[in-house]
C-alpha cells in the first residue's frame, strides 16, 4: 500500500547512527547469529566489484582512492544539495549532463547551469578533493549516503535506471570504507529493494510487495544485501538508520514477514529520526500485523500535510475497514496526487474495486 | 586560499552577556586573531554608529545608519589564510559568535594574480 520504498522525505537528514546507542532489536540479534562474518566476507568480496574509471586516468591502486575523495569532493555540504547529487552523477556515474537533466526532470541548459555553478564553487571556495580526517567524518558520511540514496530512488519509479548506478556508487564506497557500518547498511538496503525490481512493476503495473510474486525476487541480491547487513552489524552494536532500514527491507523479503517485527524496528528508525513518513511506515506495519484500527489512529494523528502516500495509506486503510465512502474519498484524493501512470492505474483499480 | 569570514552576530547577543561571561568570549576572539592562520581583521563599532554613502540621482547622498535594512549586521571580520574550505570552517567554527546565536559567512578573496599587483 504506501511507499515501500523511502521517498525523498524519508531520508534522515542527520542520521547520527554511531552517536546514538539504542537497546538491541531482536530481529537484528537474530539476523546477526544466523551468519558468520567469514563466510559474509567472502561472499560479498565476490559480489560483481566492476569499477569502472571515467575520467581519472590513474594505476588501479590509486583510482579508488582517488574516486573516494572525488565523491566527498560532491558531496561537501558547502555545495546545495542539487548541486551535490548532480555533480557525483556527472563526475563518478560518468553520466551525461543531458542524462542528469531527464533523471531529474529539468532541461539541459538548467542541468548544464546547474553543474557548472556547482564546479565553479568547488574551485572558488576551496573545496578539499580529500577524505575527511576522522574528526569530520561522522558529519561529512552522511551526506554522501543521502546523495548516493537520492541516486537510487531517483531511478527506481520510472525504471530510468539511475538504481544500478547508486548500487555501484554504493558498492564502490563500501569497498573504500570498510568500517562504516552505515556504508554497508545503505548497500544492503538499495540491494533489497532492487531485488524486487522485476516483480515491483509486472507490464506496467504497480504491484504492492504482499501481492509480488517472490519468485521474481533476486534472490542472490537479496543474500548479497543480508551480507553487508551483517557487516555492518559486526562493525558497530548500534545500528544507524541505513542498517535499520535495510533489516526492515530484509524482513520483509521473507515468505512470511513478520510485521509486528517490522514495526517494532521503524519505531526504533521513527525515534532515530523524527520523521512523520517514517511513521507513516509504520502504521502499515501495524495494519498488515492486524490491527487496521490502531494503524488509521496514528496516521490521523501524522503531520504530513499533503503528502501523496499518507492519502493512499489512508484509503487502504479505511477500505479494509469496510469505510468505503470514506475509503473513496481518500482514493481520489490519492489519484489526484499520482505523480507516475503506474500508481495511478494502482488507485484507479482500488476505486473501482470498493 | 584566502578566506574573509564574516560575522553576524545574534543582535544583542553579546552586549547582553554579564562582564564575568563577557571575559572568555573576549578573550577566545582575540586568541583566533593569534592564529597563525589569521592575517586580519577586525571588531567594527556597532551599527548605529555606521554611515552610508551611495548616489542618489547624481548627487551624493550620505545618510545614518548602515545599508542593509536588516536586523542582522555585520559585527566583524577575519581574514585567513587557510589550506582549503575545510581548514577554514574548521577555524569558522571557533568563532564564539555561533555559539552565541549568530552566524558567520565564509567569503573567497579574489585572489590577485602577482602581476597584477601594485
Amino acid at each position: 500500500m504506501a511507499a515501500e520504498r523511502w521517498d525523498r522525505d524519508g531520508i534522515p537528514q542527520h542520521p547520527v547512527a554511531w552517536l546514538v546507542a539504542t537497546g538491541r532489536n531482536r530481529a537484528i540479534d537474530g539476523l546477526r547469529r544466523r551468519r558468520t562474518l567469514e563466510h559474509k566476507a567472502t561472499l560479498l568480496q565476490g559480489y560483481d566489484q566492476a569499477v569502472t574509471v571515467d575520467d581519472i586516468d590513474l594505476d588501479e591502486n590509486s583510482v579508488s582512492d582517488e574516486r573516494l575523495k572525488l565523491l566527498f569532493t560532491c558531496c561537501h555540504p558547502a555545495l546545495a544539495a542539487d548541486g551535490q547529487v548532480a555533480l557525483t552523477l556527472r563526475a563518478l556515474g560518468g553520466l551525461s549532463t543531458e542524462q542528469i537533466a531527464r533523471a531529474f526532470l529539468v532541461s539541459h541548459e538548467t542541468m548544464k547551469r546547474r553543474l557548472s555553478r556547482a564546479k565553479a564553487k568547488v574551485k572558488a571556495a576551496g573545496i578539499p578533493f580529500a577524505v575527511p580526517p576522522d574528526r569530520l567524518l561522522a558529519e561529512r558520511l552522511p551526506a554522501v549516503l543521502a546523495v548516493i540514496y537520492l541516486v537510487f530512488n531517483q531511478g527506481y519509479p520510472d525504471g530510468d535506471d539511475l538504481a544500478q548506478e547508486a548500487i555501484r556508487l554504493g558498492r564502490l564506497l563500501s569497498e573504500l570504507m570498510t568500517d562504516e557500518p552505515e556504508v554497508y547498511g545503505l548497500l544492503a538496503l538499495m540491494l533489497i529493494q532492487d531485488s524486487r525490481r522485476a516483480a515491483r512493476v509486472v507490464r506496467g503495473e504497480l504491484v504492492l510487495l504482499g501481492e509480488q510474486d517472490r519468485s521474481r525476487h533476486d534472490r542472490a541480491e537479496v543474500e548479497a544485501g543480508r551480507l553487508a547487513i551483517d557487516r555492518a552489524l559486526s562493525l558497530r552494536p548500534t545500528v544507524g538508520p541505513y542498517v535499520i532500514q535495510a533489516a526492515i527491507a530484509s524482513l520483509q523479503a521473507e515468505e512470511r514477514i513478520d510485521w509486528g517485527e517490522v514495526a517494532a524496528l521503524y519505531e526504533r528508525l521513527e525515534l532515530l529520526t523524527g520523521s512523520p513518513v517514517v511513521a507513516l511506515n509504520r502504521a502499515v506495519a501495524i495494519a498488515e500485523a492486524g490491527a487496521p484500527e490502531e494503524a488509521l489512529a496514528l496516521v490521523d494523528s501524522l503531520d504530513l500535510g499533503d503528502y501523496r502516500y499518507l492519502h493512499s495509506t489512508r484509503a487502504e486503510l479505511l477500505r479494509r475497514l469496510g469505510r468505503d465512502a470514506e475509503a473513496r474519498e481518500a482514493f481520489e484524493l490519492a489519484l489526484r496526487m499520482a505523480t507516475t501512470e503506474p500508481e495511478r492505474r494502482f488507485l484507479a483499480r482500488r476505486l473501482s474495486g470498493l | 586560499m584566502k578566506y574573509a569570514m564574516l560575522i553576524f552576530p545574534k543582535p544583542g547577543s553579546h552586549e547582553s552577556l554579564p562582564p564575568e561571561q563577557y571575559a572568555p568570549v573576549n578573550a577566545d576572539y582575540l586568541a583566533l586573531r593569534d592564529d597563525p592562520r589569521c592575517v586580519g581583521g577586525a571588531h567594527l563599532q556597532p551599527a548605529e554608529t555606521a554611515t552610508t554613502v551611495r548616489h542618489n540621482r547624481g548627487e551624493v547622498l550620505i545618510t545614518d545608519g548602515p545599508f542593509a535594512d536588516t536586523k542582522e549586521v555585520l559585527g566583524g571580520y577575519y581574514v585567513l589564510d587557510a589550506a582549503d574550505l575545510d581548514d577554514a570552517l574548521e577555524f569558522a567554527q571557533r568563532i564564539p559568535a555561533i555559539r552565541l546565536g549568530g552566524a558567520v559567512e565564509i567569503r573567497p578573496l579574489v585572489e590577485i594574480p602577482a602581476e597584477a599587483a601594485f
